[in-house]
């Protein structure tokens, strides 16, 4: 379908640190037992889409995740793997390898999506309107533990930074504004307003990073404006900003086009049959805007800034925080659970101790094993853990090779790999680095603990 | 190989069989046996194999089904008497058979690929369209009235490619069975056989419920399975091709016609596991329509979507024409026709010939496979039609000795000449034409948006021509609101107007000029819907209508009704009314009283040649009854472009 696809995995996160650290890159942050970039590769496997380019923040981590990729997919997917530096933003990743994209549109995913809308259906809506971008919108998921409303009034305060400013047409089919951020004053461009009429403002919109791009539409703006740094908060803006006056940087390639495909037939014809297309299809402002007053299709130039919006039963989150990364793994045990890739087996049934209950909504890796008394409610167990007795565990997520001492209480935490737990611990609300050993009987509340930088 | 040229031979050789009495059991299945040179069945037509939903009938059909139709030949003489013009129709059908598809000879010994053998099908197949459309409308009036039979023997006479599979197999398991019978027992048995039918049917017609249509073809079907082993046990084989023949008829008048009927359960689980779109259920739909693919709406959209990297073989071109068609962004004849040539264009300019295939028929498959898609996202015009004809009988008449880049370079080069002869062209000959037909002080009215008429109104307005233009429209689509901010933009004056108000602008007006979808031979002109009601107001007003028509949307086929062959719309959009918040009579309904309501939303109808003075096309401006003359002459003409 000359679509090539980019997922941008990231690297080391600092919206997640003390989870990810240099031997655990954000890619592969376990999600219920299943590194994250997994969800998306397997998305995009079941849309047939098989050859990837997968960016890596660092080469450390590049190879990290070369490794996980090649060992889970082989076979399955042809990948390629691309370091680029770290912190020259997802603009600057896609620039460092703009010369490997050849297809005519691109498609491009962020690696910490969670999600299950179908990335055909952006794509058909790109082609659909033959857009220079195309951007999927989600309803911005429901944050913060549902039953545990201890830490709800923190959350709510920070969903607010989370909100997006979009603008719409009327019929919802292309994209008139976005912010990111609250912004003080938000500049909507008169002529934009002028053309459709109508603009609906929208703020339970989120951006999925998940876009389009006609590939000569991108390649000249990374080229062009080498400043900018991030797809969401320069280069969309800017084409969403530039749709009705469109620089005549993002009309060359067309041009170019035109004069390639034009056959003997005289030029005449083709404006003829040009005219009866357009005024065959529906328009759309740009079409509408282009129109000189006398009715003749002028010299102004525009392009198409599209969205596709997820239906609301769709799930669809990305992992940019620690609570969004609590609000997956809840999720994908409990409501969403069809997004588990079958390759995230389960394995053997772990040891349990008498009168040890494991709640629903739970996950255990294998080879972990558990003490008398236990209780275990809707949290994710890693594998090869080994928990005392009279432990408690609620709303947490245990990953690999955890000692919990006895009589630990673990609520709403997240504890990382190869962290040893002490007798009597008490957890809540906190985020437990690798390798991190807490003291017997210590008691924190919403804290991070992480291991000193040496 | 063998086999193959044999069962083509069949119309030929059938009189054979006819006049040798005694032939031997029969071979049950045409592709798998060697048939017999001597009688290969009726049934045994090649022309049932793939069943394309695309059928453009050949000429020849025309005058065979219409001479059908009007002789009305009393059945006992049929089966000696209608042999004749059998044998008058076939000749010239080899003749264009083998013309059209030279493909075969080159064949040699292989095995008929999918691509020669659609190819084929395609032109047997358009018998069947013609059947399709003569038989609602003819069948009908006709069976009920005194000569059931007549119908039955005008469709008996061609091998009609209906034949399914199931019947095919019945046929097969009857046969051996057949016992000799004297002629009169047979007729009196044929004669009991359609009294049953003729009661079966009123029966059908007279149940008027919804569910009326589908559950009356379960109820006719098993008196006939039941009937179909005696009957022809008891029959002699000597004679058995007219048996069959009545067999067949007796048949013919259950099963559907080859068009896909979409009311028909067992067809229509066919089509849903084959096809990429779900079917959207037959609910609420009017059951005088029920025949026809029901209106695939916007919600099939996110699901083709989604499916949009898994339909590898399907060009993004193709698929990119096909979105648009299913989501309306594109709609109007000529701009459907010309997308979807230039979207084969690029999807032949990409084309490579895989290994072990020739390139004749492997595109032929492919764009049959394209076309396919682009009918189940909306079902094709009759222009788009022609043109994939056009570009089929291309495909096929390319010189084997082209190497791969020069037949795509010819192929490309030809469907621009099309596009450019056919449409560009035409549509400037076309103006030149109705612009004489254009005076100072004329009121001319037009309906919807129709691009020719567009064209004409702003070449005359160029010319200087002082005139004023009326512009009528209708919901739901609003199309000439459209056409009426173009025209007003160039600075014509003009009058908007809805459809109902047509007989009060009427009297003003001096000229009525239409667009047309396609026109048929019979010269009914087949257009938006509202057409016909304006081309019969315009003519109880005495005002010429003149309908502006590219020759290459004329077609073979003959329509009376816009029954049988139409376009459902989106059913809600008629119930809907856009920006009106205040008129949602229809929103609150619970679901059992939607139950009780049905909505219609047709997209086409049929103007009779009566309402119509003057066709303006581009071989000028021709009375209706001229068509057929354009029709054949034209046909000619491009297939030897």
């Amino acid at each position: 379908m000359d679509f090539q696809v980019v997922v941008l995995a990231g690297g080391n996160s600092k919206n997640l640190t003390p989870l990810v650290s240099k031997e655990l890159p954000k890619p592969l942050l376990p999600v219920a037992n299943c590194p994250v970039l997994n969800y998306v590769l397997h998305q995009l496997e079941q849309s047939n889409l098989k050859d990837l380019i997968v960016v890596v923040e660092g080469e450390d981590a590049a190879l990290l995740v070369g490794a996980w990729i090649s060992g889970t997919f082989i076979d399955r997917l042809h990948v390629e793997i691309a370091a680029v530096p770290e912190d020259i933003g997802t603009a600057g990743a896609l620039r460092a390898i703009s010369h490997h994209l050849t297809a005519k549109d691109i498609l491009v995913v962020s690696g910490d999506l969670v999600s299950d809308v179908p990335p055909g259906a952006l794509a058909a809506t790109h082609r659909r309107h033959d857009a220079a971008v195309t951007t999927m919108l989600c309803s911005i998921p429901v944050s913060g533990p549902l039953e545990s409303g201890s830490s709800g009034g923190k959350d709510k305060a920070k969903k607010l930074g989370r909100y997006n400013i979009i603008g719409l047409d009327p019929s919802k089919q292309f994209l008139l504004h976005i912010a990111t951020e609250i912004e003080k004053d938000a500049r909507i461009s008169k002529r934009i307003l002028h053309a459709v009429g109508q603009m609906e403002m929208r703020s339970d919109l989120m951006d999925a990073h998940m876009y389009a791009f006609k590939r000569s539409v991108l390649q000249e703006v990374l080229d062009v404006k080498d400043t900018f740094q991030s797809l969401k908060e320069d280069v969309l803006p800017y084409l969403v900003r530039s749709q009705l006056k469109s620089e005549a940087l993002l009309n060359r390639t067309p041009q170019g086009e035109e004069n390639s495909t034009e056959k003997v037939s005289s030029q005449n014809n083709q404006a003829f049959i040009s005219r009866i297309l357009a005024n065959a299809s529906t328009p759309s402002f740009h079409g509408i805007y282009s129109e000189n007053p006398d009715g003749s299709s002028s010299t102004r130039k525009t392009h198409k800034c599209c969205v596709y919006i997820a239906s609301s039963s769709s799930y669809c989150v990305r992992l940019n925080s620690i609570q969004a990364f609590m609000d997956i793994n809840r999720d994908v045990t409990g409501d969403a659970d069809h997004l588990l890739s079958p390759n995230n087996i389960i394995g053997p049934s772990p040891k349990l101790g008498t009168k040890t209950t494991v709640g629903p909504n739970c996950r255990l890796g294998e080879g972990s094993e558990m003490g008398d008394k236990c209780q275990v409610k809707r949290s994710i167990i890693g594998r090869h853990c080994r928990i005392g007795s009279h432990v408690k565990v609620v709303n947490s997520v245990v990953m690999n090779h955890v000692t919990i001492g006895d009589g630990c209480i673990i609520q709403g935490s997240v504890i990382c790999s190869n962290v040893q737990l002490q007798e009597r611990v008490e957890l809540k609300d906190c985020q437990v680095g690798a390798g991190f050993v807490v003291t017997a009987g210590s008691e924190y509340k919403a804290e991070s603990l992480a291991k000193k930088e040496k | 190989m063998d086999a193959r040229r044999l069962s083509r031979a069949v119309p030929r050789v059938r009189q054979v069989g006819f006049f040798t009495p005694n032939t031997p059991a029969q071979q049950p299945q045409p592709q798998s046996a060697a048939p017999s040179s001597e009688s290969p069945p009726l049934s045994d037509s090649p022309a049932s194999n793939s069943l394309s939903p695309v059928m453009i009938p050949p000429p020849r059909h025309l005058s065979d089904n219409l001479g059908g139709r009007t002789a009305a030949v009393p059945v006992p003489g049929r089966e000696n008497s209608g042999e004749l013009p059998t044998v008058g129709s076939y000749n010239p059908s080899e003749s264009v058979l083998w013309l059209d598809s030279p493909p075969r000879s080159r064949i040699g010994d292989e095995e008929l690929s999918e691509g020669a053998e659609s190819s084929l099908g395609w032109y047997r197949r358009s018998d069947s369209a013609k059947f399709a459309s003569s038989l609602p409308s003819g069948g009908f009036k006709l069976s009920t009235a005194k000569h059931p039979g007549s119908v039955a023997a005008v469709e008996a006479k061609n091998p009609l490619p209906e034949q399914s599979e199931a019947q095919k197999e019945q046929a097969s398991s009857s046969k051996p069975l057949k016992a000799k019978t004297t002629k009169a027992e047979r007729r009196a048995l044929q004669e009991s056989q359609r009294a049953a039918k003729a009661a079966s049917r009123a029966e059908a017609n007279k149940s008027g419920t919804p569910g009326g249509a589908p559950s009356s073809k379960p109820m006719k079907q098993p008196p006939q399975k039941k009937d179909g082993p005696p009957v022809a046990s008891s029959i002699a084989a000597s004679e058995r091709i007219g048996v069959d023949r009545s067999v067949e008829k007796e048949r013919k008048k259950d099963l559907p016609p080859p068009r896909k009927q979409f009311d028909d359960e067992s067809r229509g689980g066919r089509a849903k596991r084959r096809s990429v779109l779900n079917q959207p259920e037959a609910r609420n739909r009017v059951e005088l329509f029920r025949h026809l693919p029901p209106h695939k709406n916007g919600t099939q959209l996110p699901y083709l979507g989604s499916k949009f990297f898994e339909l590898h073989e399907k060009h993004p071109a193709v698929y990119k024409v096909g979105l648009q068609y299913l989501a309306g962004d594109l709609s109007g004849g000529n701009a459907r026709c010309i997308a979807m040539l230039q979207a084969f264009q690029e999807a032949i300019r990409d084309y490579s010939t895989p290994p072990e295939k020739t390139l004749t028929r492997d595109l032929t498959s492919k764009i049959g496979g394209f076309v396919s898609f682009l009918i189940e996202c909306r079902p094709l015009s009759m222009s788009m039609g022609n043109a994939i004809r056009f570009l089929k009988s291309r495909i096929a008449r390319l010189p084997l000795t082209l190497s791969e880049s020069e037949a795509k370079t010819t192929l490309c080069s030809d469907i621009d000449r099309f596009i450019n002869e056919k449409i560009v062209l035409a549509d400037k000959v076309i103006l030149r034409h109705a612009a004489t037909k254009i005076r100072d002080g004329d009121v001319l009215l037009t309906y919807g948006s129709s691009c020719v008429v567009e064209m004409i109104l702003l070449y005359a307005h160029e010319l200087g021509k002082q005139f004023r233009v009326v512009v009528v429209d209708s919901h739901p689509m609003l199309e000439g609101q459209k056409l009426l901010r173009r025209l007003v933009v160039k600075g014509l004056s003009c009058t908007y107007t809805q459809l109902n108000a047509i007989s009060y602008v009427m009297h003003k007006v001096t000229r009525v000029f239409l667009g047309a979808s396609s026109i048929f031979s019979n010269g009914t002109v087949y257009s938006t819907v509202g057409t016909a009601s304006v081309a019969m107001v315009a003519h109880a007003f005495r005002v010429p209508v003149l309908v502006c028509c590219e020759a290459y949307k004329f077609h073979e086929r003959v329509q009376l009704d816009s029954i049988c062959f139409n376009e459902l719309g989106d059913p809600d959009a008629i119930s809907k009314v856009p920006g009106r918040v205040d008129v949602n009579y229809l929103d609150n309904l619970t679901d059992k009283q939607k139950e009780n309501l049905e909505l219609l939303n047709l997209k086409y109808d049929a103007t009779p040649s009566d309402y119509i003075s003057v066709i303006v096309t581009d071989y000028g401006m021709i009375p209706p009854t001229s068509v057929p003359v354009i029709v054949r002459e034209y046909r000619k003409e491009y297939l030897l472009i």
